[in-house]
């Protein structure tokens, strides 16, 4: 069978399209990588979707955790404290089951046992919570000179918000927020290997990975393909927020921009 | 446990679930969350003393072992850590039985990867065929943590490279004017300096190890993860004394408060390190103490 072929058959496997048996025997180089790379349409899925959605929400957590009002504040920092502090292996699994049982009530919750609902939302509430506590600290170290100007020129309220603190906000915030975007998309990997299950082995790419791991034996063909995509993927993400991070700072003197760092941070 | 739960049929609410709570099931469950104590406190030095030699590494003058470690550092961050661990308990299980094939079963002609098979002599076999239970589970365990090791040890190296940067030159500089050699100002200026700027990277990083404890589970360990899948599930009479329904969502509840009191108690103690290693020195946090203790 071509590479063509094998393109034909499997490239949009992981969402249901083409040949519905898997590959069972004498796995080609090409299977593994077209397979593999079906997978990452979910990836990049929840990727995508979890952190469009997960900005605002982190925005709203950001500002009630800054907030001096205590009915705002202490929600904030809880939801905070409950998703960072907790494995987010342990939520996929928490959430699977919850929504099991509420299936079981109430059966219009059918849809959030499947993945593409149910995994979503739990790495939506995650992601914000640590956007949320990366926007909290760039919304404290915002310069106090630039509150005091918008206060000069008569802004108050949502105005003085809009135009001057939550564009400084992200500013700030942008170096560490693209590292929260490379680990969100990492972490759509637990999905399925979570509770979550893959409907007709319609799964992501680590899926499709361990699955010919666990068919040949070899575990030195399938993830170092997984790693090549996982790397590209990063390197797109680390130039698609460089660029923004460039808008973000068009204002500034030259000598004054930061410069979007490479060195980025390893732990989450 | 106790004497009444002789017949859990009769029990009113409490003492059904003090019986069921104590019953031997439980308390595989309960000493799987030492597992997992056990595996933080096995890893996080083994993951801490990889990551000094990576940063050693990554120092080094001699250019393909700095570029080694650099080049391990980058392709670890760039991947995500669960493939790692999958791949490195497979690799490293065929790499120990490759080399003691080599070594037990010199005269073995046939090719070690037979289509989708790995075959080794019967002999070389990790653990062996023959061996007892727990030498399985402690192979397997000891799998995961050198996976585990190796994953953090990446992150570790990273930190402490950073942490050995940031300690201020001036005092290098001064060790080498008092005529010490590159191993004295290594060993008696550098390392104990740099803790305290390596201390934040390495308490994220030890909470990051926490969270990924679970990740056990996927490593084919009976972990907790595995225990409160198993122990939740719907048990009816046949198989059980204690029948119940679907609870699967509290335990993994249990599971999931057990984790934030991990991370709280983690937190305190590590501010409270950060306040001891602040002491004296002369960074904005030090300053902060001098102050309050001189006001």
């Amino acid at each position: 069978m071509s590479c063509i072929q094998t393109i034909q058959d499997y490239a949009l496997r992981s969402i249901g399209f083409g040949e519905r048996l898997l590959p069972k025997t004498d796995f080609t180089l090409c299977e593994h990588f077209t397979l593999i790379g079906s997978g990452m349409i979910w990836n990049i899925y929840f990727g995508i979707m979890a952190m469009v959605t997960g900005f605002f929400l982190a925005t709203a957590l950001a500002v009630g955790k800054a907030s001096p009002n205590k009915w705002l504040r202490k929600p904030a920092e809880w939801f905070i404290f409950l998703f960072r502090g907790s494995p987010l292996f342990i939520q996929f699994f928490f959430a699977y089951f919850f929504f099991l049982s509420l299936k079981k009530a109430y059966p219009m919750f059918d849809a959030f046992t499947s993945a593409w609902l149910g995994a979503l939302i739990v790495l939506f509430l995650n992601t914000s919570a640590y956007s949320g506590e990366i926007f909290y600290g760039a919304l404290r170290s915002i310069p106090k000179g630039d509150i005091e100007a918008a206060d000069a020129y008569g802004m108050t309220g949502w105005a003085r918000f809009r135009r001057i603190v939550w564009p400084t906000m992200l500013r700030l915030a942008w170096p560490a927020y693209t590292n929260e975007a490379i680990f969100v998309f990492q972490s759509t990997t637990l999905v399925f290997f979570s509770a979550f299950p893959a409907w007709q082995q319609r799964g992501d790419a680590l899926y499709y990975a361990s699955y010919f791991a666990d068919k040949t034996f070899n575990p030195f063909i399938p993830y170092p393909i997984l790693a090549f995509y996982f790397i590209l993927l990063t390197l797109v993400i680390v130039w698609g927020f460089g660029r923004v991070n460039k808008r973000l700072n068009r204002h500034l003197p030259a000598a004054h921009r930061s410069k979007m760092r490479f060195r980025l941070n390893l732990a989450r | 446990m106790f004497s009444y739960c002789a017949d859990p049929e009769t029990l009113s609410t409490f003492f059904w679930f003090s019986c069921y709570l104590t019953n031997g099931v439980h308390w595989s469950f309960y000493l799987s969350f030492l597992k997992v104590l056990g595996l933080l406190a096995v890893t996080a030095p083994v993951a801490l003393s990889f990551g000094f030699a990576g940063a050693m590494a990554a120092r080094s003058q001699f250019l393909p072992l700095s570029w080694l470690g650099k080049a391990y550092i980058a392709v670890v961050r760039g991947v995500p850590d669960i493939a790692f661990f999958l791949f490195f308990v497979i690799a490293l299980d065929q790499g120990f039985e490759w080399i003691r094939h080599k070594v037990l079963c010199p005269e073995w002609t046939d090719p070690i990867r037979q289509g989708n098979d790995f075959l080794v002599c019967q002999s070389a076999k990790l653990p062996l065929g023959t061996a007892p239970e727990w030498v399985h589970e402690t192979y397997g365990f000891a799998l995961a943590v050198i996976t585990f090791s190796i994953v953090f040890g990446a992150f570790a190296a990273n930190v402490l490279f950073g942490g050995m940067r940031a300690v201020p030159h001036a005092q290098l500089e001064t060790a080498e004017a008092y005529g010490m050699t590159r191993r004295q100002t290594f060993w008696r200026i550098l390392v104990p300096q740099m803790w305290v700027y390596a201390l934040p990277g390495l308490s994220n990083l030890w909470m990051v190890l926490i969270k990924a404890t679970p990740l056990l589970f996927l490593l084919g360990i009976e972990d907790i993860v595995y225990w409160a899948r198993e122990l939740g599930g719907t048990k009816t009479s046949r198989f059980t004394d204690y029948p119940h329904g679907d609870w699967r969502m509290w335990y993994f509840l249990f599971l999931l408060i057990f984790y934030l009191g991990m991370t709280r108690v983690s937190e305190i103690g590590l501010e409270r390190l950060m306040r001891r290693l602040s002491h004296g020195q002369a960074t904005s946090g030090g300053e902060l103490l001098r102050k309050e203790t001189t006001a």
